[in-house]
């Protein structure tokens, strides 16, 4: 739920870290007023790659007049922190986010600055990142977002030893998929982790269906505000695949109460408890902390499987594209706010994202990660993004709260065999 | 002289009695930390806000779709429930404890310092704690599932078990604070009572339906209305447990207010729910309240 922040998690470690200090920025965003003392207040995500940001606001403060000041903001309850800020008089000049919906509510009230002439006059910025992830922070066609993060795609993740044992091959096809549960479930191995107590994991999975049935197209029209394309034959067909997928076991029984977030649904895939885990590229940096053991030798990626008369593009992925550095209109060193986002762009800031294992958007990634510490999944990762045909910002992001809350509930509700998919169809058609 | 005494009996009383004025710092805090905010929240009820800009007002649009929400009936049954429940169980075991540990016998004390030990915990704490301990996979039922040979204990992702587990943590929670109550309550008892009691032969059971039960009446009344209220406003531990799950099968009112609030931002519709909390959990108190006769404080050692 949570609206979800996808946390880019780097283990309980992080997350025992974040919850003690979730007070922090609370009193360090109180007082300190941006405006007369030259400073500019930066408002970050905190997880494993916040230190880039960190380095980055040093070097910026060496040489800038106007000294930015760096929030770190607990991954749990980050977004109504943001909303809080944004409504008061305490509101960052800087702020992460995730593009789209998740900003979309800003950019109405008038509250972020414009960047398209900042992008249309500076063709060096522009052309540093990549045209499809920088076109995924577009609202109404114009910028309102410098990518500053790894991309962050849903990725089909599986264990390489099982497979081996079993003679097996990654799906490629929905038969295969069946197939694979069918046999995994015969070992005594649930099919694939699911994290049900967070529903934005189950989200991944619909978004993937809903594209692999029905082809972009149909979540882009959701997107734009039609929500007679809830009704969709595609998200039908969706929903009884999942609901086919649950009845035959593939998540297990007690998949109602593994969360995500607590590390659970992970350490069960890492464990060898579950063959298989759909989720987000961060969860190769998750093992890498919690099982390196696991991450190096058994784990395995794949690309969501295609399904029979689907009219999506099998290369299509969904996920986090990048994150963003977006601009408080009401900045009162908006100049300086412009500098500092274009730091996102600078060849240490991208270095320093590589050598964390991230793989950046920028147009000269591809040369930079034989030198990430993973290549191998980097690559693979980087692959996956520059060839997808679309890539479809994940859906809680992507619509508006008040949408996406009541959604999540519903596909919950569906993997939990509480409502029938045709009654899921229903239910998201009124959503408004 | 013996005019002015009396006199002086007479205004000796309104001598001692503290002046309005001793009231004002209560009332001042009141005012601006509970009242005002309900005055905010009730106009906010009549407005769409999405927490940004100002809030627009919409006339009643937010309270007839409060009572044509699905959801929002659901969860005030699923509050009652709640509230039943928490009652139910709750009362017949802090009032047993209580009296049990109101005895001055040094195990006892001992025992009930253990006992109260939850009271100092945290909400957050507890729930994490309990999270943790009943996990299917990694907790309790996981270990004793495979003794048992049943492999599919999971507690709080199953909607037929989710709502129980809230109320028995609840009940952990706070059996202690209420016991507390109750020990206190029945060590205000005289011990002439149950001596001549136990002269006119009545034993321990009798003592204590006729003695200890009708005694604790006040105390019994003030549980009720903690118990009642409190759980009407149960919110963290929902939100750490269950997260109103599975699906919105344990989303009681206070925390469908909150996901309407700040996960859905409609803050409008938002305050419309807290209102009716706030209706609700007065009038429970005032039924209540009428209810038993507390309102009168009649005292409970008349003719003593």
């Amino acid at each position: 739920m949570e609206g979800h922040a996808r946390p880019r998690r780097r283990g309980l470690l992080v997350t025992a870290a974040t919850l003690a200090l979730a007070v922090a920025p609370l009193t360090a965003c109180g007082s300190d007023g941006s405006e007369a003392s030259g400073k500019l207040n930066v408002w970050v995500y905190q997880d494993g790659s916040t230190r880039i940001q960190k380095e980055a606001v040093e070097r910026f403060n060496k040489t800038s007049k106007v000294k930015v000041v760096l929030n770190e903001i607990p991954a749990d309850g980050y977004q109504d922190k943001v909303r809080t800020g944004m409504g008061s008089s305490n509101a960052p000049d800087v702020f992460f986010n995730w593009g789209g919906g998740s900003i979309r509510d800003y950019v109405t009230s008038g509250k972020l600055l414009d960047l398209t002439p900042t992008f249309d006059s500076d063709s060096a910025l522009k052309s540093a990142f990549l045209q499809s992830v920088l076109d995924a922070g577009k609202i109404d066609g114009k910028y309102y977002g410098v990518p500053m993060r790894g991309t962050q795609p849903v990725i089909l993740f599986y264990n390489k030893d099982l497979f081996a044992q079993n003679n097996v091959e990654p799906p490629t096809s929905w038969e295969d998929m069946l197939k694979l549960v069918d046999l995994f479930k015969a070992k005594g191995v649930t099919p694939f982790s699911l994290a049900g107590a967070n529903s934005w994991t189950e989200l991944m999975w619909v978004e993937y269906l809903l594209d692999r049935f029905g082809g972009v197209e149909v979540f882009d029209k959701i997107a734009s505000g039609d929500s007679a394309a809830w009704g969709d034959p595609a998200m039908l067909k969706t929903a009884q695949a999942i609901k086919q997928l649950v009845d035959r076991g593939a998540f297990g029984k007690k998949f109602g109460s593994v969360s995500y977030t607590a590390g659970g649904a992970s350490t069960l895939f890492a464990k060898g408890k579950t063959a298989m885990h759909l989720m987000g590229s961060w969860e190769y940096a998750t093992q890498l902390t919690d099982d390196p053991e696991f991450a190096k030798s058994k784990l395995g990626w794949a690309t969501f499987p295609s399904v029979p008369g689907g009219k999506g593009d099998p290369t299509a992925i969904v996920g986090n594209p990048t994150n963003f550095w977006s601009i408080n209109a009401s900045t009162k060193n908006k100049d300086a706010a412009i500098e500092f986002v274009k730091t996102a762009m600078e060849d240490e800031y991208i270095q320093a994202m590589v050598d964390n294992g991230d793989v950046p958007t920028t147009a000269n990634t591809a040369d930079l990660l034989a030198k990430s510490p993973n290549p191998e999944f980097a690559k693979a990762e980087f692959d996956m993004v520059q060839k997808a045909s679309s890539f479809t910002l994940s859906w809680d992001q992507n619509l508006s709260a008040s949408v996406a809350t009541p959604m999540l509930t519903e596909i919950q509700k569906l993997f939990n065999g509480q409502i029938t998919p045709e009654k899921f169809v229903e239910s998201l058609k009124a959503l408004k | 002289m013996t005019k002015s005494t009396d006199q002086s009996r007479r205004t000796g009383p309104s001598v001692g009695r503290p002046g309005v004025a001793w009231a004002l710092p209560g009332v001042l805090y009141f005012a601006f930390f509970a009242v005002l905010p309900m005055i905010l929240v009730a106009y906010l009820s009549f407005t769409e806000w999405n927490g940004l800009g100002t809030p627009e007002f919409v006339g009643t649009d937010n309270w007839e779709r409060l009572f044509s929400d699905s959801l929002m009936g659901q969860s005030l049954w699923l509050a009652f429930l709640l509230t039943v429940l928490t009652w139910v169980v709750q009362t017949p075991l802090a009032l047993l404890i209580g009296v049990w540990s109101a005895g001055y016998q040094r195990n006892r004390a001992l025992l009930s310092a253990i006992f109260f030990l939850p009271l100092l915990l945290s909400s957050v704490a507890i729930s994490l704690l309990w999270r943790t301990l009943i996990d299917p996979n990694f907790g309790l039922p996981a270990q004793i599932g495979g003794w048992l040979g049943i492999d599919n204990i999971d507690l709080i992702g199953q909607s037929d078990t989710a709502l129980y587990t809230l109320v028995f943590v609840a009940t952990w929670q706070f059996v202690p604070l209420h016991s507390l109550l109750y020990q206190g309550g029945a060590r205000q008892i005289p011990q002439s009572l149950y001596d001549a009691a136990s002269i006119d032969g009545a034993g321990k059971l009798r003592q204590f339906f006729h003695i200890t039960l009708p005694q604790l009446r006040n105390t019994i009344t003030t549980s009720s209305i903690l118990m009642v209220v409190g759980a009407l406003t149960f919110f963290d531990t929902v939100l750490i447990m269950t997260q109103g799950g599975p699906g919105t099968d344990t989303t009681i009112t206070p925390y469908l207010m909150y996901q309407t609030g700040f996960k859905s931002y409609e803050m409008g519709y938002g305050s419309t729910i807290a209102f009716v909390l706030v209706i609700m959990a007065t009038a429970a108190s005032l039924v209540l309240v009428k209810m038993t006769g507390f309102g009168a404080m009649r005292s409970t050692r008349e003719g003593m």
